[in-house]
């Protein structure tokens, strides 16, 4: 049986009168990648803090490989690697010196955990006498990796790591993430793009401070429980309009270059929504039947949760 | 003990690698005691003096001279009516002008009354004042003179002597010296220690030291050790400046001069640390340092208002500036060269603020983000 890594109980947080967060629970297991997907806003951040024993929760438990986030804060900061949103190393000093700054704060050296880095740091190495204010943002990315990782916590903390990233780095960055979980380590991830979803072996969606659903992406998709639609017009706003007047349809969202519409195939199919839009004049619309993605159930749920 | 040194290090290269950190740190002590030394000068030196009378008048010719003499003063010219002195000063060709009446010599020996009367520009009262009191200094010892010539002997007089013991040449870098080195030694240990504990806050470096096993009070010290070097550098460029540039002397024990500072710079640096505790931002430390240290020490230290003549609600308010108390024991230790025992007052005052401040400072930074 495999140990969970972290465990958060009912955690509450309020600045003033906006609540941040209320009543977050989680279990991540050891070893996996976990991915708290939301929107900005939703309260990630001020998880992590709370987490990484930055902050105090209002209400609620919570503990980090079997320390407490609030009594072992001091043990807690030994072992977790946390990378927060901002770029936040020295922007002055070279890469080697913010290297060598961090492992010597968590009482160790770059030479001794070498390995731990070498994938990582061997690609920003050649530079290591540049300043990080000019490094380029992926480059910047790794080295804030390789100064979260440089004292081989057990749970490494990124906070909307791929935020501001380019495509290629960001496919990258995710790639270098499954290398440092085959090591050992636990990684909770935060993003607000719901594509990446696919690559955590756990979810938890949140929004507006509350999980609205976890489990694995395909446990997350499976529990969709309607049937979905894409369908391109050449109007696409009074057919958005349109499809959401239509019965049987229970959702639609503008979905890139596509309409996603959710429909309850009890009531309602493809060539009844069609014949509908023809009907009240869009006779040139495209409909494909297709699978819903995380992004779909996160709509739904949220949705959902506001009624 | 490494993380210590490596953040010291750290600190070091922070302060290194920015330009306008050095400007402030290393440039500015320099600067303003060469400005304060030269252009904010409260002396006069070579005060010109026109004068309306009668040449051929004997008596007007050897106040005259005497006037001439005098090493601050110098005649400019003659002029034909008194109404010429407005122009004069309108011209900016005299700063001051004396007026003999007519029959001046006559008046003087037969009645022992003449009338001199003294024209100062009070556009600029300081100056005015002072040019026409070294102007009085000359006609009074003229007046004794002239007493000693008619009479042949010496009439029952008091002329009061003037002396400024510590600074005979009433020198004003006396005064301002130990106020630049107050002001220096604030500026640099309080308003650099908040803005760049303050500018982690604002990078977000600060949250990276926090959830290291680093304890906070380490990060505190590491942030304070270079800007109590740097300071100690400040005091030794200001004392060598103010000996060799300016010729003020160092009286006292050079030894409890520099432990005065010491804690003085403790003090700031513990007034650093509050700051950063309660701003958010660097522009909040700056301004909360400008007004709050910087403003408040240039006035209550004496550089350009004496302390004693403000209103008494100002002078317990300037008993809470601990520059106040630091700039007594400069002039009291550096001019005066008094001991130990002269200041142990003032001492323990600042060491109480020092430790007071010291306390809640470090108890008041949180371990935490708010």
């Amino acid at each position: 049986m495999t140990m969970n890594a972290i465990e958060i109980n009912g955690i509450a947080k309020s600045y003033g009168n906006v609540r941040a967060l209320e009543g977050i629970s989680l279990t991540v297991r050891e070893g996996e990648i976990f991915g708290l997907i939301g929107p900005d806003g939703a309260g990630k951040t001020t998880l992590f803090r709370i987490m990484t024993t930055l902050m105090l929760p209002d209400s609620g438990s919570g503990s980090v490989c079997g320390l407490d986030i609030v009594k072992d804060f001091a043990g807690l900061r030994r072992i977790i690697g946390y990378m927060p949103g901002k770029f936040s190393l020295y922007q002055d000093l070279s890469v080697k010196e913010n290297l060598d700054y961090f492992a010597t704060l968590f009482g160790t050296t770059v030479r001794e955990n070498y390995e731990n880095i070498r994938e990582i740091y061997s690609q920003i190495e050649p530079f290591a006498n540049r300043r990080a204010g000019k490094l380029s943002g992926g480059m910047k990315q790794k080295l804030a990796l390789c100064c979260a990782l440089v004292h081989r916590p057990s749970v490494l903390f990124l906070d909307e790591p791929t935020t501001g990233v380019d495509a290629v780095s960001r496919k990258d960055f995710w790639n270098m993430l499954s290398r440092i979980k085959a090591s050992g380590v636990t990684v909770f991830v935060s993003t607000p793009y719901m594509d990446e979803a696919a690559q955590c072996d756990r979810l938890a969606l949140i929004r507006d401070g509350a999980v609205i659903g976890t489990g694995t992406p395909g446990e997350i998709v499976s529990r969709f429980p309607f049937r979905l639609l894409t369908v391109n017009g050449s109007r696409m706003y009074p057919l958005l309009k349109e499809l959401r007047k239509a019965e049987g349809v229970i959702s639609c969202f503008a979905f890139g270059d596509s309409h996603h519409v959710a429909y309850d195939p009890a009531v309602t199919g493809k060539d009844r929504i069609l014949e509908a839009l023809a009907d009240a004049g869009f006779k040139d619309c495209a409909a494909a039947e297709t699978s819903p993605s995380v992004e779909d159930c996160f709509m739904w749920l949220s949705g959902r949760k506001g009624n | 003990m490494k993380e210590f040194a490596a953040s010291v290090v750290k600190e070091f290269r922070h302060i290194f690698r920015d330009k306008r950190t050095i400007l402030i740190a290393m440039v500015m002590p320099v600067v303003q005691i060469i400005l304060f030394g030269f252009a904010v000068s409260t002396e006069v030196n070579d005060a010109r003096i026109a004068f309306c009378g009668d040449l051929s008048d004997s008596e007007v010719r050897k106040t005259v001279d005497r006037i001439d003499r005098n090493r601050y003063l110098r005649i400019v010219g003659r002029l034909d009516k008194p109404s010429d002195i407005e122009e004069m000063f309108r011209t900016n060709k005299a700063d001051a002008a004396v007026c003999f009446a007519n029959d001046y010599g006559k008046d003087l020996i037969s009645s022992g009354k003449a009338g001199i009367r003294i024209i100062c520009d009070g556009s600029d009262p300081n100056t005015a004042q002072m040019i026409a009191s070294y102007l009085k200094g000359v006609i009074s010892s003229e007046q004794s003179d002239i007493g000693i010539m008619i009479s042949g002997e010496r009439k029952v007089s008091m002329t009061p002597v003037v002396q400024l013991m510590y600074n005979p040449a009433m020198k004003s870098s006396y005064n301002f010296v130990p106020g630049v080195m107050g002001l220096i030694l604030m500026l640099i240990c309080s308003m650099m220690t908040a803005v760049s504990i303050v500018r982690e806050k604002e990078t977000g470096t600060l949250e990276l030291l926090l959830v290291s096993p680093v304890k906070p009070l380490w990060i505190i010290i590491s942030k304070m050790i270079p800007y109590l070097l740097l300071s100690a550098v400040n005091f030794a460029s200001i004392l060598l400046l103010s000996h060799f540039v300016m010729e003020v002397p160092v009286n006292g024990s050079l030894f409890l001069l520099s432990a005065a500072a010491l804690v003085f710079v403790v003090t700031s640096l513990a007034l650093g640390l509050l700051i950063s505790v309660i701003s958010s931002s660097q522009r909040t430390a700056l301004l909360i340092c400008g007004m709050g240290l910087t403003m408040p020490t240039m006035i209550f230290s004496g550089i350009i208002f004496p302390c004693e003549s403000m209103p008494e609600i100002l002078q317990w308010f300037s008993d809470i500036i601990p520059a106040k108390w630091f700039i007594i024991i400069v002039k009291k230790v550096m001019i005066q060269g008094d001991g130990m025992v002269s200041v142990l007052k003032e001492l323990s005052i600042l060491a109480g603020m020092a430790i007071l401040l010291l306390t809640v400072s470090i108890k008041s930074f949180r371990t935490r983000l708010q």
